[in-house]
């Protein structure tokens, strides 16, 4: 009788772990760990992005602030997150489109959208949707994992109409449970469309633990089963995670179809300013341990050692960042009420019957 | 008996269904360790463990169709969806497949299900946190749908639907959760399903209601008093299948009805409560069935919320037109 083969099921699950690596570019300190991912990126590139970083920690300061003092409705904070956000957003056109979750309002506002727009949807204000033809982007996407499934259609659009552009879009380490998310790599796989897809993997999903969501050792070999690359990057190493989005942008943008991109990376602070207390799941030692990574010092010393940065060239940055948001609010706040006659009229191109008589209702109503 | 807030009414109905039944399972996204967004499941993890309460991953799908798989296995699932907005996503498993599996089995499986969500404006949520869905679930046979409109009804009403063998979608109205207290019984024990309860007496004009809706059509119902127009509230309780019994009963008596519901006025539950009366009570109408609902759009914007939810004032407005037609 010939001797039944076993089967190793433990030795193939670590198989699978040792093709998912984290990469690298800059160590906590900002020293050079890996020269073959450090981007070809000019000196004031560099300092871009690092002003871009700096606005957006300025940006998620002032957003609390200001959500305390009930001048700003919903807010997700995105402190530590700068990399992960803004050097990936960072590697993309103008002319890509960008598919948002709801933390992701930092790269709308890079992306084109005026900042008290993005304000005004903060407040739930119409006006914060309504988007310029230009602007090539979504507003962010509450619905954990629609937007995926959606860039996977903008991106098989875009490839279709022969473009070398890319639609790209985010959600979290909690959002690649979401059946939305393995149909959206699994549709832009099947159709090799031109889609990048992130995953920022910040540890928590409001406050249910990375591992809760999956037994998988990383997010990224998730791609595995769609039949796309997969790769796991440094999500507090902005010159890593460019590098990476720039890559698969182009590959993407090429036609060779989309790539799944996990970030690992940390949110400071609440999951939002609605009464979530991330003392009830976080310790202070995993705060701790998160903050020695921090992608602004990281990104800070490097650019320092290459004599590129200042402490003064920060202050001005956050100067220039805080009168930005101060002019930003005061038009947030000159914009008139919304009325429920203009929602009416916004629901359908020509007005069937219910609506026409409900929008004479709330005029009369709206004009006392 | 204590005074008690509608949530934590609602947490004292789990812990009592834990305690009670080993069998029952409470799970969702965060409602371990951090007791759910709104803390309706503060500390039933600490109590009862991680095998009775736990986190699930992010994916309201694969949540109900866990409920239907332990269900079959004969566990009495309580799943929490975080904001029933959210529901779309787990269509398929709670209309197309948990609602019809008993009547396409031939009643030889049930599914002892009670799926919990927070809904309801007035409390500036972001978009599809708030909807008010519960008429797109009544439109399915074989699922109850229970909305309690105050703290005793939702203790009473979820333990009800925790030991009943069919499923139920039982909708918490986020704006009652801590707006009021009231005497809550320590224990067990049940309000019955299907039935509607009296909320207030009255001889002139009969409001049905339901939800946060109750307690604006009572306000309306003390103002209309000063005016002497005498105002029956009917609080539905369940808004699925509906109680008509009790509905025209008071109208036989009334001869006058305002149906109230927050949620849009096209189909949904207080459509198909004015038809049934058109239906059954016709002659008793001494004016036509009025209606308050909210507008037909999209649930609206945060800063909008005011003027689109149906408040007591549009409610006296209509009881009084409909009063002196
Ligand atoms: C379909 C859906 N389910 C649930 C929610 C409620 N919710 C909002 S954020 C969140 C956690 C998301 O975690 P993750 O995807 O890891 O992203 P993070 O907020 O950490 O960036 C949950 C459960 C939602 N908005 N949409």
């Amino acid at each position: 009788m010939a001797k039944k083969k076993t089967i190793d099921f433990q030795a193939l699950l670590n198989e699978v772990d040792t093709l998912f690596p984290t990469y690298q570019a800059l160590d906590q300190d900002g020293n050079v760990v890996d020269e073959s991912l450090v981007p070809d990126l000019s000196d004031e590139q560099l300092v871009e992005l690092m002003s871009r970083m700096v606005w957006s920690r300025v940006l998620d300061q002032r957003s609390t602030a200001l959500n305390r003092q009930g001048r700003l409705g919903f807010f997700a904070p995105t402190a530590g997150q700068e990399a992960s956000q803004l050097a990936s957003h960072f590697a993309f056109e103008k002319e890509d489109v960008l598919l948002p979750g709801y933390r992701d309002v930092p790269q709308l506002i890079k992306h084109g959208l005026p900042l008290y727009q993005a304000f005004l949807w903060s407040r739930g204000h119409v006006v914060g949707n309504e988007y310029k033809d230009d602007l090539q982007a979504l507003p962010p996407q509450i619905i954990i994992g629609a937007q995926y499934v959606q860039a996977a259609g903008v991106a098989l659009g875009l490839k279709k109409r022969g473009k070398k552009n890319v639609a790209f879009t985010y959600t979290g380490d909690g959002g690649s449970s979401q059946g939305d998310f393995y149909e959206a790599i699994n549709f832009a796989g099947a159709y090799k469309a031109n889609g990048v897809f992130y995953i920022q993997n910040n540890g928590f999903a409001i406050s249910t633990p990375r591992d809760q969501q999956t037994a998988a050792t990383t997010l990224a070999q998730k791609a595995v089963a769609a039949g796309i690359p997969g790769i796991q990057v440094d999500g507090m190493d902005p010159l890593a995670v460019y590098t990476v989005s720039k890559l698969a942008r182009e590959w993407a943008a090429n036609g060779n179809g989309p790539v799944l991109i996990e970030a690992v990376t940390y949110r400071y602070g609440a999951h939002t300013l609605s009464g979530d207390d991330p003392t009830r799941y976080r310790s202070k030692e995993l705060d701790d341990e998160w903050q020695k990574k921090d992608p602004l010092i990281r990104f800070r010393n490097y650019l320092q050692n290459k004599g590129l940065w200042t402490k003064e060239q920060e202050e001005e940055v956050m100067e220039n960042a805080k009168q930005e948001i101060k002019d930003a609010i005061a038009e947030a706040d000159k914009v008139p009420k919304q009325k429920v006659s203009d929602f009416l009229k916004n629901m359908f191109e020509e007005q069937p019957q219910n609506i026409q008589e409900q929008i004479k209702f709330y005029e009369a109503k709206e004009s006392k | 008996m204590a005074q008690k807030t509608m949530i934590q009414a609602i947490t004292d109905a789990l812990a009592v269904e834990l305690e009670n039944d080993k069998d029952v399972l409470v799970f969702g996204e965060d409602v371990g360790k951090n007791g759910g967004v709104f803390r309706a499941t503060a500390d039933l993890q600490d109590k009862f463990g991680e095998e009775q309460v736990f986190d699930t991953p992010l994916a309201e799908s694969g949540i109900m169709g866990l409920s239907f798989g332990l269900a079959l296995e004969g566990y009495r699932a309580v799943p929490e969806i975080q904001f029933f907005g959210f529901v779309f996503e787990a269509m398929d498993e709670i209309v197309g497949q948990i609602a019809r599996t008993r009547y396409r089995m031939g009643s030889t499986r049930n599914l002892p299900i009670t799926l919990r969500a927070p809904f309801g404006g007035g409390v500036h949520t972001p978009e599809l946190h708030s909807d008010n869905l519960e008429g797109l679930i009544a439109q399915a046979p074989g699922i109850r749908v229970v909305i309690p409109s105050n703290p005793y009804d939702a203790k009473g009403l979820l333990i009800s639907s925790i030991k009943s063998n069919d499923p139920v979608v039982y909708l918490e109205h986020m704006k009652l959760y801590r707006s009021f207290r009231e005497e809550v019984p320590d224990g067990e024990y049940e309000v019955p399903l299907d039935k509607a309860g009296i909320a207030k007496e009255g001889n002139d004009i009969t409001i049905v209601t339901y939800g946060a809706m109750v307690r604006e059509s009572l306000k309306a119902a003390e103002n209309l008093a000063k005016e002497n127009i005498s105002v029956e509230v009917i609080d539905l309780r369940t808004v699925s299948p509906i109680d008509m019994e009790t509905i025209i009963a008071s109208v036989e008596k009334t001869n006058r009805v305002v149906v109230v519901q927050e949620a849009q006025k096209q189909a949904g539950v207080a459509a198909k409560i004015s038809s049934d009366i058109a239906e059954k009570a016709i002659l008793s109408l001494e004016a036509p069935i009025g209606r308050v609902s909210a507008p037909d759009t999209v649930f609206p914007f945060g800063q909008a919320e005011g003027i689109w939810l149906p408040n007591a004032a549009d409610i006296e407005e209509k009881v009084k037109e409909i009063a002196n037609f």
